[in-house]
This record gives C-alpha cells, structure tokens and sequence, in this order.
C-alpha cells in the first residue's frame, strides 16, 4: 500500500521492491538517508545501497559509473545538493553521456521548512530543464511518487524528480487510480479557466476550485505532474475549452511549471495567463503554511489571481 | 600482442603526432606525456576485444583527463577498434572523433569525459559495481596532475579508499605543467605521494614516461589487496617531441608554419624509426 504514508517512506519503500527483484537497482544517499528513512535498506540492499559520504558530486559521478557498467541508481539528497550542487555533473556525467539515473530531489521548495533559505530550493526544475534528455517530475502524493519512480526505473530513464519528504496534505491519487506516465491528469473538469498545478501546489489548486465554484466560476484543474517533457495536447486542449490558465508551482515562476506552459502558449495558443509562484525570492525558515502565505502561494492566492483573470475578459 | 610495448608507444605517439597535425592545433602536451601508460595499458595490461567493444569480460579504462582525447584515440586505433584513417577526422564538423573522448561516438571509449574531476568519479563508480558483484574486470583510470585541482577528485578518492576498490588502479600524470602554467606556481599541490598516502592509497612513482617503469609498477599494484592503488606518472609534458617538449607554454597550441614543419620533421622521425622497425 502506497496511499496515505509519508513521501519518504514511498520512496524507501519503492526502491526495496524493485532491489528485490532486481540486483541491479542501487540506491545512494549523501549522508542524508535518516532524513529520507533510507538508513533501513543498509541491512536489505547491502552493498547496493551506497552511502557515499558528504559528497555529491562524486555521488553523481559514481551513478554514472555504476549506469555504464549496467546498473541503475535511485539517488537522493535535498534538491539543491543535486541541481545546484551538482549540475555539471548531472550534465556532462550523466546527460551528454546519455548515462541513466533517477535523481530525487527532496524538500521540495517551501516545505525544507525550519532548514531555511540555504537548503529552500526554487530553482531546481529550473536548472535541470536546461538539460535536453532529462524529465522533471514535481509529485503531489505517495502513490503518484511511487508510480514516477517504477516508470522510470522501468525505462531506465534520467529523471529528476522533486518531492516534499513528509506526508501529503491530502490524497490526491487513490491506491488503485490506474497510472499511465501521461505527463498531467485532469483532475477536476471544467469551462472557466484552467488551473495547471504541480506538487505541493495541486491540493491548493483543488482547495481554489472549491473556493472559485462558490462563486459560480467552473476551474479545470490539471496535476501537471511533469514539467519536462509537458503534454502539451492535454494542455492545450483545456485552454482551447478555458481561454485562461493559471499555473501554481512551488517554485519560481522562472523557468518552472510556468515558464514551460507560457513557452507552449506563446509558440501555439497565447491566451490569457498568470503565473502563481515565487517571484524573485530567496528562501527563508518558516512552516508551510507562513511560507506559502509569504511567496502568495496558496489556495486564496490562486482563486484571486483566476477571478481576476476571468474579470479581465 | 607480438610488438613490444616500446614500439607501441611510438605507433600511439607517432599517429597521435599525424591526428594533431592534420588539424594543425590541439592539447600536444598532455596527450604526449600519457603515450608510454597507454602502450602499457593497451598493449597488455588490458582485457578487451577491439572487435567487441562491449564485451562483457573487457576492462575499463576512464581517461579523465579527457583532453588528451587524441592520444587515447590513437591507442584505440592502433589496438584495432576503428581503422586509422578515422584520425583524421578529429574535430570535422560531423565527426565521430570529438577532441574529448566521447562514448557514445568513440569505439572503445567506455566513458565520456572532458570536464575535470568527473572521469575518476565515474571510474570508482564501475569499480564499485563490479567488485559488489564480484566481477574479475578491472578499470584503470588516468588523472591529469593540474586536474587534481578539482575537489571532486578528492571526494572520488575519499571513496575508493573507504570502500577498498582494488580493482581500480589510479594513475596521475605528473607532467608538472597546467594550461596557464606550472602546477607549483598555479595552486601547489606539494606532494602527491605524501597526499595520496595519507588518503590511504598504496601508492607508487613510476618513470611516467618508462614502459617498463610503469609496467612494473601495475603489476606491484595488482598484488596489493589492503588498498587500493595510485601511480603517480611522473611524466614530461610533450614527452618524445622535443619541439612541443621544449615550449614553456604546450597545454594547447595552434600550429604556425614553423611549428609545422617542426612537427612535420618529428613524425618523419619516428616514422623512419618504426619502418626500420618494420613496423609501419
């Protein structure tokens, strides 16, 4: 059962399934894995579970050896230790190498919480949608992590996937939801405006229909669950339907969820559009709740943005 | 392999000298000093069937110090992997032959490299996967000393002592010098020996530019079994061509007309000497 534990545990939880039947799955952590709950796949993983020290560069490094020589690695550490940190060797090593890893990028924006502006990533997907052949995935609850993780272990893909370590605010996705890697789920059907939303942000970008239906406006919210590649139809379509979109990331409206949809829009659909996000912020400590209020990404801030627009007409 | 490794090395200088200087510009140095380790590499230490070079039994071989492309493709062409007039199509647009090695367009190249520290990391991840699976390959994986300015290198070090890859053999080519100078005078590194012993490495300084040196230190290394092994090469930059050997600056040189001629009359040179050798 994957619904309603903490991310953490998914992940864990995933990796262990797929050593088990597979010996040549590795996972790696960069002296964080009591704070991914990896520390427990020493004693099941062996010499597959590589804690490789203080060191993600070499930690990245290392995975593309191991890829090169017919293995395939789940590598965590918080998300900045890996797009910042270690970008050029995410994409020399593993990238233009056409090495392939899967990269776990936890405490996803707001939610690194009390650990503050140092480790408050807002531009991981940023950085990494530079790379041609990577995908980034920002995952909203534990089945749907578990789901990305299995696809890309399966296809044996480099991905980027960004998460919060914690448990969700809400299940979005039920056990049993069937999971096809489309790229974005319609989540809530709808005339007025689209609600395009990842991670974190998709239970917000519900929480806004709700709060937009008691005012008669009917919002299609869309869980863009990958933000690179995009499924460009299954947008488009919508704000065909629409003619307005808002997009909700945890994230800085540079570069992410936002930036990619505006690119499609621009080249194929321009329509009328606002992006919700960090605009121009550093980090800083606080709990979510502060947090989202403070960077105006919360469910309020969405539902006023989509009636402005929906004034705008 | 019937040809002495000498001989190889001189074949591996002399189309590494032909591949440069049909282009007329490239890192002269670096590719020089590493000419003697890879006759010893190619040309007998190493497994692997130039005809299949994905074999599963094959050894790796990471060169980290990736400008040195053009004398590591020259060794691949002349142990068989492609056919030598692919040399000479080092950096046309189009190529297969990028000036860094390149593993998806180079046969035999196991890994890409190109941006310093990135190749021994890469190196230490392959020797952790095969020891975990008890595989009998090998890799070998050569560092440039100025590349030891990197800090990844350190980290990547830190790593294959902790885990006591013997089956990785580390090789530094000492050759003193780095693109903007000598290494003393960019960041002293102050010993090597000193630093790589106290990383818990069995190391050892070999003539860099020795065969028989180098030979013999690999075969000391294969028989340590409590660490894990570094050679320190202790090498001249454009080691065998007195022309590139005897400039102050030789990382990386465009070809002037004299400079070709002076290369031009080095190739003839050795080539003199391997058709005497019956060996061209």
């Amino acid at each position: 059962m994957y619904s309603d534990i903490e991310m953490r545990e998914a992940y864990a939880k995933t990796v262990e399934q797929l050593y088990k039947n597979d010996s040549n799955v590795f996972a790696l952590e960069a002296d964080l894995s009591s704070s991914m709950s990896t520390s427990k796949l020493k004693d099941i993983m062996h010499e597959n579970y590589v804690n490789v020290g203080i060191m993600e560069a070499n930690m990245i490094g290392v995975a593309a050896g191991i890829s090169c020589v017919g293995g395939y690695c789940f590598v965590h550490s918080f998300g900045q230790f890996l797009a910042r940190r270690a970008m050029d060797q995410i994409f020399i090593s593993l990238g233009y190498a056409d090495l392939r890893a899967c990269l776990v990028g936890s405490d996803a924006g707001v939610t690194a919480e009390h650990n503050g502006g140092t480790h408050m990533t807002f531009e991981d997907m940023g950085i990494l949608r530079a790379l041609p052949n990577i995908e980034i995935y920002d995952v909203c609850d534990s089945v749907q992590f578990h789901n990305v993780l299995n696809d890309a272990y399966k296809n044996r893909k480099l991905v980027y996937v960004r998460t919060f370590r914690k448990k969700q605010p809400k299940e979005i996705y039920s056990e049993d939801s069937s999971f096809i890697n489309s790229g974005a789920n319609i989540l809530r059907e709808g005339k007025d405006i689209t609600i395009a939303a990842c991670g974190i942000e998709v239970n917000e970008a519900l929480k806004a229909a709700d709060i937009l239906s008691e005012n008669g406006i009917s919002a299609e919210v869309i869980d863009v669950y990958r933000i690179k590649p995009l499924n460009e139809e299954l947008i488009l379509n919508s704000v065909k339907k629409t003619g307005r979109i808002v997009t909700c990331e945890n994230h800085s409206v540079e570069n992410g969820l936002g930036s990619a949809i505006a690119e499609v829009l621009g080249e194929k659909y321009p329509v009328q559009m606002y992006r919700i996000g960090v605009r121009n912020y550093y980090g800083q400590v606080g709990n979510v709740d502060y947090l989202m209020q403070q960077y105006k990404i919360t469910a309020e801030d969405i539902a006023k943005k989509a009636d402005k627009l929906i004034k705008n007409k | 392999m019937s040809r002495d490794l000498q001989s190889t090395a001189d074949l591996i200088r002399y189309y590494t000298l032909k591949e440069l200087n049909h282009i007329g510009y490239g890192h002269f140095g670096g590719a020089l000093s590493i000419v003697e380790a890879l006759a010893v590499l190619y040309g007998d230490e190493m497994r692997y069937d130039p005809k299949n070079p994905k074999s599963q039994d094959r050894d790796y071989f990471v060169l980290s110090k990736g400008h040195a492309g053009p004398a590591y493709y020259s060794a691949l062409a002349v142990s068989g992997f492609f056919p030598i007039e692919k040399l000479y199509t080092l950096n046309a647009n189009g190529t297969n032959l990028p000036s860094h090695p390149d593993r998806l367009r180079v046969e035999g190249v196991d890994m890409t490299t190109g941006s310093l520290g990135q190749g021994i990391s890469a190196a230490a991840g392959m020797a952790y996967y095969l020891k975990s699976k008890n595989m009998p390959n090998r890799v070998y994986c050569i560092l440039g000393d100025g590349e030891l300015n990197e800090g990844e290198c350190w980290e990547a070090f830190m790593f294959i002592a902790h885990n006591n890859l013997t089956n990785l053999i580390v090789m530094v080519d000492d050759n003193k010098k780095q693109l903007d100078g000598y290494t003393t005078e960019v960041c002293n590194m102050f010993s090597l020996e000193q630093k790589f012993m106290a990383f818990n490495f069995n190391v050892a300084v070999a003539k860099g530019n020795d065969v028989n040196s180098i030979k013999s230190c690999i075969d000391n290394a294969r028989q340590c079994a409590e660490k894990p092994s570094c050679i320190i090469l202790d090498t001249v930059k454009g080691a065998g061509v007195d022309y590139v050997a005897n400039m102050t600056s030789n990382h990386h040189i465009r070809l002037d007309d004299n400079g070709k001629k002076s290369i031009e009359n080095e190739i003839n040179i050795l080539e003199q000497k391997l058709k005497e050798g019956g060996l061209l």
